[in-house]
C-alpha cells in the first residue's frame, strides 16, 4: 500500500535490535498514558477540575466554626484532598480501565512482548503526577481564597505525605481490582462513583465526621477515606482539634494500619482477579 | 517437533458450557506459508486461532505454535508472533504515528514505524486520533500493530472486514509481500476470493470441524469435478450433461449440430459452488 510518502513529525522512539529497557519502558509507557488523560476532556473535567469545583462551592457556603477554633472551611479541605485522591487513584482507574478492556486495547497489549508490569507502571506513573497536581491545585485554591494555613513543621510535612502516598496507594490499587468487577466499560462509570460518594458522606468530607450516628461512624471506619481524612486533619487542623475526633486524637498508628491492610487487601485481588480480556473472550 | 512447522495442532478441543466450539482440528502449517482458515460465522475459527495465539485455553488437544506451546508463551514468543485480532481497536486520543511509534518500542526489532504506517497506506492519517478513523481505516492500524514487529508468523483474523475492494486489494499485496519475505501467514476470513487469493493452502472449517485442507485449486477435489455442459435442443429444451471430457462432448455436439451449438454452456463449479456444499448449503 505504497501511496506517495510523507515523513511523519513524530520522533523515532525506538533503537532498533535491542529492546527498550525496563526504566524506559515503564517512563514511556506512564509519558503515554499521562498524555492520554490530558487529552480527555471527561478525565480532566471530571478527575482534576471536580473536586476544585466542589470545594469552591462547599467552602464558601459552609465557613462556620465547628468547634476547637476551627472553621469548616479548613475541615473540608483536608476531606477534599482525600477525596481528590479517591477520584484519581480508584474513580478514574475503575472506570478507565474497563474501557480500555472493553475496547480491546488490554487483550492487544497482552498479544505483544510489552512485559505485564509495564502497563501498571504506566497507570502508576498517570495517578502519581495527576495526584501531586490535584493535590497542589487543592491547596493552592485553599491558601488563596479560605485561608488554609500550610503546614508549619517538617514534621506535618512527613505526615502529610506519608498519610497521601499510602492513600493513593490504597485507591490506585482497589481501583485496579474494581476494575475486574465491571461487566462493561460504560457500566464501570455506575458502579465506581456510587462507591466514592457514598464514602464521602460517611468518611467526614461533606459532613462533619462526629456528627455522623455511630453505626455510620462504624462502617465509615472500615474503609480508607475515613482514615485519610483524620490523617489529614492532623496535618492541617490545630493539635487541639485532636479533642474533636472519636478517639480523642488523630490515632496516625491506625491510620497507617488500616491504609497498609488496604493496601495489603488491595494488591491480593489485583494479582488474583485482573483480567487481559473481557468475560465474552472465554 | 518438526522444525519446519511453524503451527502443529493434534485433536484440538474447546467448548464453552454445553456448545461445542471446536472439535477435533487437526492442522499442520509450514514455515513461510500463506493458510487460509475459511468457515462461515460461528464455525470456530476465532476461537482455533485464539487458542493458538495464547488467548484461550484448549479443553484438550496437542498445540505447538513456533515450537512452543501458547498455554505457556512468555514475552520472547510473542515478540515472534504478530497478532491482528478479530474486533477493531481504538486508542482513545492518541494519534496512529503515536500507537504505533509506542507498539514499536515493545519489540527488539521492530520495523520503522513510519515506513509500516505507509506500507498499511495511513500516512495522510499518522497525525489523526484514532477513535476519528473510519473502520477501514482502524483495521489498516490494527495490522500496522500486528507487524510492526516483523513477525515470524503473522495472524490475522477477517482482516479485511470493512475494506472497500480497493482497500482489500491493496492489503492482498500486503501480504503477499510480507509472505515473500518469509513470513508464515495464518488468516481467517468468510471472503472465499480473499482466501483463493492469498493462501497456499485453505481450511474449510465448519461447525467445529476442519472438514478439508487443500490448495484453493484442488478444494473439494475441484479439478476433478465433472464439468457441465448445456444445450438447446432443436425442441428449444435445455439439456445438460456432466463430463469428465467436455471439450470432446463439445466437439460431439458441434458435430451433431453441423456447427454452433445453440445456447452452448460450459460450465465448471466454481470455489463457491464447492465451498457451500461443503459448509452445507446446497
Amino acid at each position: 500500500m505504497t501511496t506517495t510518502s510523507r515523513t511523519s513529525a513524530t520522533p523515532a522512539t525506538t533503537v532498533p535490535g535491542r529492546r527498550l529497557g525496563p526504566v524506559a519502558l515503564g517512563l514511556r509507557q506512564g509519558r503515554l498514558e499521562l498524555r492520554q488523560f490530558l487529552r480527555s476532556r471527561e478525565s480532566v473535567v471530571f478527575t482534576m477540575a471536580f473536586p476544585v469545583v466542589l470545594l469552591l462551592i462547599f467552602a464558601s457556603v459552609f465557613g462556620d466554626e465547628i468547634g476547637g477554633g476551627v472553621r469548616f472551611t479548613q475541615y473540608f479541605v483536608t476531606g477534599m484532598i482525600a477525596s481528590g485522591l479517591v477520584a484519581v487513584g480508584f474513580q478514574n482507574l475503575a472506570i478507565q480501565i474497563p474501557g480500555e478492556r472493553d475496547r480491546g486495547i488490554l487483550k492487544r497489549l497482552r498479544g505483544t512482548p510489552m512485559p505485564q508490569w509495564v502497563y501498571f507502571a504506566g497507570k502508576v506513573i498517570m495517578v502519581g503526577v495527576i495526584a501531586l497536581v490535584e493535590t497542589a491545585l487543592l491547596l493552592g485554591t485553599a491558601t488563596l481564597f479560605f485561608d488554609l494555613q500550610l503546614p508549619a513543621t517538617a514534621a506535618r510535612w512527613f505526615t502529610f505525605g506519608w498519610v497521601s502516598l499510602l492513600g493513593i496507594t490504597a485507591c490506585t490499587l482497589l481501583g485496579i481490582a474494581f476494575s475486574s468487577l465491571a461487566q462493561t466499560g460504560r457500566g464501570a462509570s455506575a458502579t465506581a462513583t456510587p462507591v466514592a460518594l457514598i464514602l464521602q458522606f460517611i468518611s467526614g468530607v461533606f459532613i462533619v465526621f462526629t456528627e455522623l450516628p455511630s453505626w455510620m461512624q462504624q462502617v465509615a471506619a472500615l474503609f480508607p477515606l475515613k482514615w485519610m481524612c483524620q490523617g489529614l486533619r492532623s496535618v492541617f487542623l490545630p493539635a487541639s482539634f485532636a479533642a474533636q475526633e472519636p478517639a480523642g486524637s488523630f490515632e496516625l498508628g491506625r491510620v497507617a494500619l488500616v491504609l497498609s491492610i488496604w493496601c495489603v487487601l488491595g494488591l491480593v485481588l489485583c494479582l488474583t482477579t485482573f483480567r487481559w480480556t473481557t468475560r465474552r473472550d472465554g | 517437533m518438526d522444525d519446519q512447522l511453524a503451527i502443529s495442532v493434534r485433536g484440538l478441543r474447546k467448548a464453552y458450557g454445553d456448545t461445542t466450539a471446536v472439535d477435533g482440528v487437526d492442522l499442520t502449517v509450514s514455515r513461510g506459508e500463506v493458510f487460509a482458515l475459511l468457515g462461515p460465522n460461528g464455525a470456530g475459527k476465532t476461537t482455533t486461532v485464539e487458542i493458538l495465539e495464547g488467548y484461550r485455553r484448549r479443553d484438550a488437544g496437542e498445540v505447538s505454535v513456533l515450537g512452543i506451546d501458547p498455554d505457556h508463551a512468555d514475552d520472547q514468543w510473542r515478540t515472534r508472533v504478530g497478532i491482528v485480532l478479530q474486533g477493531t481497536g481504538e486508542f482513545d486520543d492518541l494519534t496512529v504515528a503515536e500507537v504505533v511509534h509506542h507498539f514499536a518500542g515493545f519489540y527488539p526489532a521492530p520495523d520503522d514505524p513510519d515506513k509500516v504506517i505507509d506500507r498499511v497506506g495511513l500516512v495522510d492519517k499518522a497525525k489523526s486520533r484514532t477513535h476519528a478513523l473510519s473502520g477501514g481505516q482502524k483495521r489498516r492500524l490494527d495490522v500496522a500493530l500486528g507487524i510492526i514487529g516483523r513477525p515470524e508468523l503473522l495472524f490475522l483474523d477477517e482482516p479485511t472486514t470493512g475494506f472497500d475492494p480497493e482497500a482489500r486489494r491493496e492489503f492482498w499485496e500486503l501480504i503477499r509481500d510480507l509472505a515473500a519475505a518469509g513470513t508464515t501467514i495464518v488468516l481467517t476470513t468468510h471472503y472465499l476470493d480473499e482466501a483463493e487469493a492469498l493462501a497456499d493452502r485453505v481450511g474449510v472449517i465448519t461447525g467445529g470441524r476442519l472438514v478439508e485442507v487443500a490448495a484453493p485449486a484442488r478444494l473439494g477435489n475441484r479439478e476433478n469435478a465433472l464439468t457441465t455442459v448445456s444445450w438447446r435442443t432443436p425442441t428449444g429444451e435445455v439439456e445438460r450433461a456432466e463430463s469428465a471430457t467436455p471439450t470432446a462432448l463439445v466437439g460431439e455436439l458441434a458435430a451433431r449440430f453441423g456447427g454452433e451449438v445453440p445456447g452452448l454452456t460450459v460450465t465448471r463449479p466454481s470455489l463457491e459452488d464447492i465451498y457451500l456444499r461443503m459448509i452445507g448449503h446446497r
